[in-house]
């Protein structure tokens, strides 16, 4: 890092910079944008809290508002995949309508016998994700037709097929319960529950519900574990650094980043220790999440998706087998879309034939407001996340103030437009 | 140089004073003089990232009064120019570098382009017409003003952009690195312009690189060099060593580093390659090319543009270029397959780019990540990329190849043209290859740059590289190689070493070549 050993003249002032302090406020600035999106959730999620006078952060409505919102997030994992990639994909929406319509024929119409079992539908109908998505990444990635052509014509094949095998505008339900619990399951407390204040009993002899406080204790000791090896492991990766003489965030960021996320999470987690635990889906959610941070953060695949995106031409003179990497990209969201319609399906109880309708654009926007770039080889997987939490808190906040739909859509549009702005802005100012 | 200009104050038509312009952390210019006298060619000239473009984005209002510190005079008045229009108006007009014409509309309509004739909004188009045909008489363009622009060269296009300049009735003209783009038929032909400009009065700046053209048509030259002026030289004064000397700030008695070859046996060996046009199937671009490379060479490819020397190298490397590639390919003596890329890079072969921005590199990325790219398994494991590693990696490199860099984590976007390009050398050091191929290792670097460039390539065949550099500057392949093939239309038509190498020798194989092809 030096330039003291410059055997030869030394050209460009303007890179000749002092280092230390620039280091620092490069951490600070280049992590602003995700600091900003997670304070934004926050001030959104208060801001609703006081409107609707406390009813946001209920155990009971937090639940719901992860229940009814997974899906977009699970898609948007893949979609952020997509967009940095430099493509887009429109059908989402309609393959997960798809995969839920699959799903319910299999398990309720079709006299498949022992096929029939919630968990071989669901592996099918994610195979058959998988299928979809390479259907369409292949002429995207071997034949360059545009993404939003193929997509779009997924799209509309997809939700045809959708309705077809949902015999017009009929739905097929009920679905067996076991494969409801991917939605509104709980996970089971297998420490058992601790009551901290019992709960009031009427003249009757019944207990009065909401009253008392119980703790599902699985989920606090989950939560618990999980904050202190978020704390151990940041801490960890912190003394690597320095042990190897780069600089680090300054101590001081650290500690307070840490402090404010493990004391976010720890209440979030007794919100729900206080209902009925972890959603199910919340879990599903988490695995995926860490999974996808993995992979775009430290993993050579992930790196590459990045480099194609932000010089497709580059990175291909690089060894980079870019047609693949496309392919793999539309397989994983292929899979994605078929878990989010499985998603969908189970929440509902059924199929129907507008299921996961105009999602597609709710997982758009949740990429987008969390900062990728339209151009493709920008974009993080925890913006993608706070983004889609961004648009369903205020999905719900709205729908608990009373707001009309169609006003609904108009704020949500405005606010994508907001973020995009915000970053546009920043990028020409720096 | 001050007291100079006071004394021809009637005759100065420009004066910039003490132009400090600070950039967040960095000291872009700081104090910088310039003197311009009417009707007279002023060159400036610098080492990239010297200040050269502040200095005209300066004086041409982008970046607005009040940015920086200094003053501005021009024509005996004080200027604060709020942006391009405010300098515009009073005649300094600037052609840059990168041509803003829209490609899809006739040379008339970009001309008058936000400035037509019009009443009510309604163009007339017969006087546009008329007045772009007077504007091209006086750039000597023939060309009809309904062509679009897409249908002419890049050096009608600058023409077009300099009759864009006369519409606005311009008084000083600034013209930066006008010919990086334009072969040399056509520089010739503009700096013809240029001195026919003078005899009528005008004035301009000339920005360039080119030594031997400031040497031409300068009356005067100013050399910036890390945001200072250093001096002004007069006519006389004028000489490309003088210049350079100036420039580096010492003399640089050497273009080309020294070096004691040590060449071994042959490692890389090319036979009967052929190649077609990717698009127009019958058209053979590569006609059997065979030729060789020994352990610890440099060899060079000398020719035209257009003599296939890029597509040869791109089709050698992963078949990036053409279709039904024939031919063999040893490496030490075996038959390698070359069909992907990484198949190349696997057969420790590596491609450097003549273009690095187009296919070198992921400008919206730091240098760490461009600088691993061509080999993530070197700094992974099972996938997993240990970050560490690949730190100490990117900054061995920043160091080995002495990028100018505030850390490894500065956007490759954001680098001057010699730093960006050490970083795609960088990219492919790593991946250790046998054989390097370097396509226009220098092409738009400054002089210190480029004998750091040498340098490496010095140092590489001293450790036993085999190196194929590609180059349409022939003293740059005679300086650095050790044999020299050239190539005209496809083919080899000459090969010599380097020592009984020259510049005519070069130029009689390729017009042989073409002699015998119309045989």
């Amino acid at each position: 890092m030096s330039t003291d050993s410059a055997p030869a003249p030394q050209s460009g002032v303007a890179e000749d910079v002092k280092q230390g302090p620039r280091i620092a406020v490069s951490a600070l600035t280049t992590n602003l944008r995700e600091y900003g999106l997670i304070i934004a959730l926050i001030v959104i999620m208060l801001f609703f809290q006081y409107t609707t006078s406390g009813t946001l952060f209920k155990p009971v409505n937090l639940s719901n508002l992860v229940q009814q919102n997974s899906f977009i997030i699970v898609m948007a994992l893949g979609m952020l995949l997509v967009i940095v990639s430099g493509y887009i994909d429109l059908s989402v929406g309609s393959v997960a309508g798809f995969i839920g319509a699959l799903a319910a024929m299999m398990m309720v119409i079709w006299p498949l016998g022992i096929f029939s079992n919630p968990l071989v539908v669901s592996i099918v109908c994610l195979v058959v994700g998988a299928l979809i998505g390479a259907a369409q990444g292949y002429w995207i990635a071997y034949h360059r037709i545009p993404s939003f052509i193929v997509t779009l014509a997924g799209m509309l094949i997809f939700r045809g097929i959708c309705q077809a095998l949902l015999g017009g505008g009929s739905s097929v339900g009920p679905l067996p319960s076991s494969f409801k619990q991917l939605s509104s399951g709980f996970i089971p407390d297998v420490i058992g529950p601790l009551t901290l204040i019992p709960p009031t009993v009427n003249a009757a002899g019944k207990t009065i519900v909401g009253s008392g406080l119980t703790l599902h204790m699985t989920t606090v000791v989950l939560g618990v574990f999980a904050v202190v090896a978020y704390a151990y492991f940041g801490l960890r990766a912190r003394r690597k650094r320095e042990r190897h003489g780069y600089e680090a965030e300054p101590f001081a960021l650290f500690v307070v980043k840490t402090l404010v996320g493990s004391a976010l999470a720890l209440f979030l987690v007794f919100q729900f220790a206080s209902y009925r635990g972890l959603p199910v889906v919340l879990m599903v959610m988490g695995v995926l999440i860490s999974l996808f941070v993995f992979v775009t953060k430290r993993m050579t695949i992930g790196r590459r998706i990045y480099a194609m995106g932000g010089n497709a031409k580059a990175a291909q003179l690089s060894g980079i087998n870019t047609e693949r990497l496309t392919l793999l990209v539309f397989i994983n969201m292929g899979v994605l879309s078929a878990l989010g319609g499985l998603i969908i399906a189970a929440r509902l109880g059924q199929a129907v034939p507008a299921a996961g309708l105009g999602s597609e654009l709710d997982v758009i926007a949740a990429v987008f407001i969390g900062g990728a770039s339209a151009m493709g080889g920008v974009g993080q997987v925890i913006g993608a996340v706070v983004g889609g939490f961004i648009m369903g808190v205020m999905n719900n906040g709205m729908s608990i103030m009373g707001v009309n739909v169609d006003w609904q859509q108009v704020v949500k549009g405005l606010v994508l437009l907001g973020a995009v702005i915000f970053d546009v802005y920043n990028k020409n100012k720096a | 140089m001050r007291q100079g200009a006071e004394f021809l104050m009637t005759s100065t038509i420009l004066e910039m004073r003490d132009i400090t312009k600070t950039f967040p952390g960095v000291k872009a210019l700081s104090n910088v003089n310039l003197s311009v006298e009417e009707g007279e060619i002023h060159a400036v000239v610098g080492e990239n990232g010297a200040g050269k473009s502040t200095l005209m984005k300066v004086l041409s209002g982008v970046y607005p009064s009040g940015t920086y510190e200094g003053e501005i005079v021009f024509r005996g008045q004080e200027c604060h120019f709020k942006g391009i229009h405010d300098s515009e108006r009073i005649g300094i007009v600037i052609i840059h570098q990168e041509l803003a014409l829209v490609p899809m509309l006739s040379i008339a309509e970009n001309i008058f382009l936000g400035n037509e004739h019009a009443t009510y909004g309604v163009i007339d188009w017969n006087a546009n017409e008329k007045r772009t045909k007077a504007l091209l008489d006086k750039v000597g363009l023939k060309e009809d003003p309904k062509t679009l622009i897409t249908n002419i060269g890049v050096g009608k296009q600058q023409l077009v952009e300099i009759a864009k300049a006369l519409s606005k009735e311009v008084k000083l003209l600034i013209l930066d690195e006008p010919t990086a783009s334009l072969s040399e038929k056509d520089s010739q032909a503009l700096l013809d312009l240029l001195l026919e400009f003078k005899r009528q009065g005008m004035t301009s700046i000339l920005i360039s690189h080119k030594l031997n053209e400031v040497n031409r048509v300068a009356d005067k030259v100013t050399v910036i060099r890390d945001g200072r002026t250093i001096e002004t030289l007069p006519r006389k004064d004028i000489s490309e060593d003088r210049i350079i000397t100036s420039m580096v700030g010492r003399p640089l008695d050497d273009r080309y580093p020294p070096r004691e070859p040590q060449i071994g046996d042959v490692i890389f060996e090319v036979k009967n390659w052929s190649v077609y046009h990717p698009i127009h199937a019958e058209r053979q671009v590569i006609k059997n090319i065979s030729l060789n490379v020994r352990k610890g060479e440099v060899v060079g490819i000398a020719g035209l543009m257009g003599a296939g020397r890029t597509e040869f190298a791109m089709s050698l490397f992963g078949h990036s270029y053409g279709r039904h590639i024939t031919g063999e390919v040893l490496l030490e003596g075996k038959p390698i397959d070359l069909s992907s890329v990484s198949k190349a890079v696997e057969n420790r072969i590596a491609y450097v780019t003549e273009d690095r921005k187009t296919y070198g590199l992921n400008l919206i990325d730091h240098i760490k990540h461009n600088v691993t790219l061509a080999n993530l398994g070197g700094v992974s494991s099972r996938g997993v990329i240990d970050d560490m590693h690949e730190m100490r990696v990117a900054n061995d490199y920043l160091k080995k190849t002495n990028i100018r860099a505030s850390s490894v984590y500065q956007l490759t976007g954001n680098l001057s043209g010699g730093n960006q390009q050490k970083v795609v050398l960088s990219k492919w050091l790593f991946a250790d290859p046998e054989l390097l191929i370097l396509d226009e290792p220098t092409r738009g670097i400054d002089v210190g740059a480029k004998y750091e460039i040498y340098t490496i390539i010095a140092r590489l065949a001293a450790e036993g590289k085999a190196i194929i550099v590609i180059s349409s500057e022939m003293p740059e392949l005679l300086g650095i190689t050790d044999r020299i093939y050239v190539m005209n239309e496809g083919r080899i038509v000459g090969e010599m070493a380097a020592s009984d190498a020259s510049q005519e020798k070069i130029m009689r194989a390729i017009v042989r070549g073409e002699g015998k092809k119309a045989s």
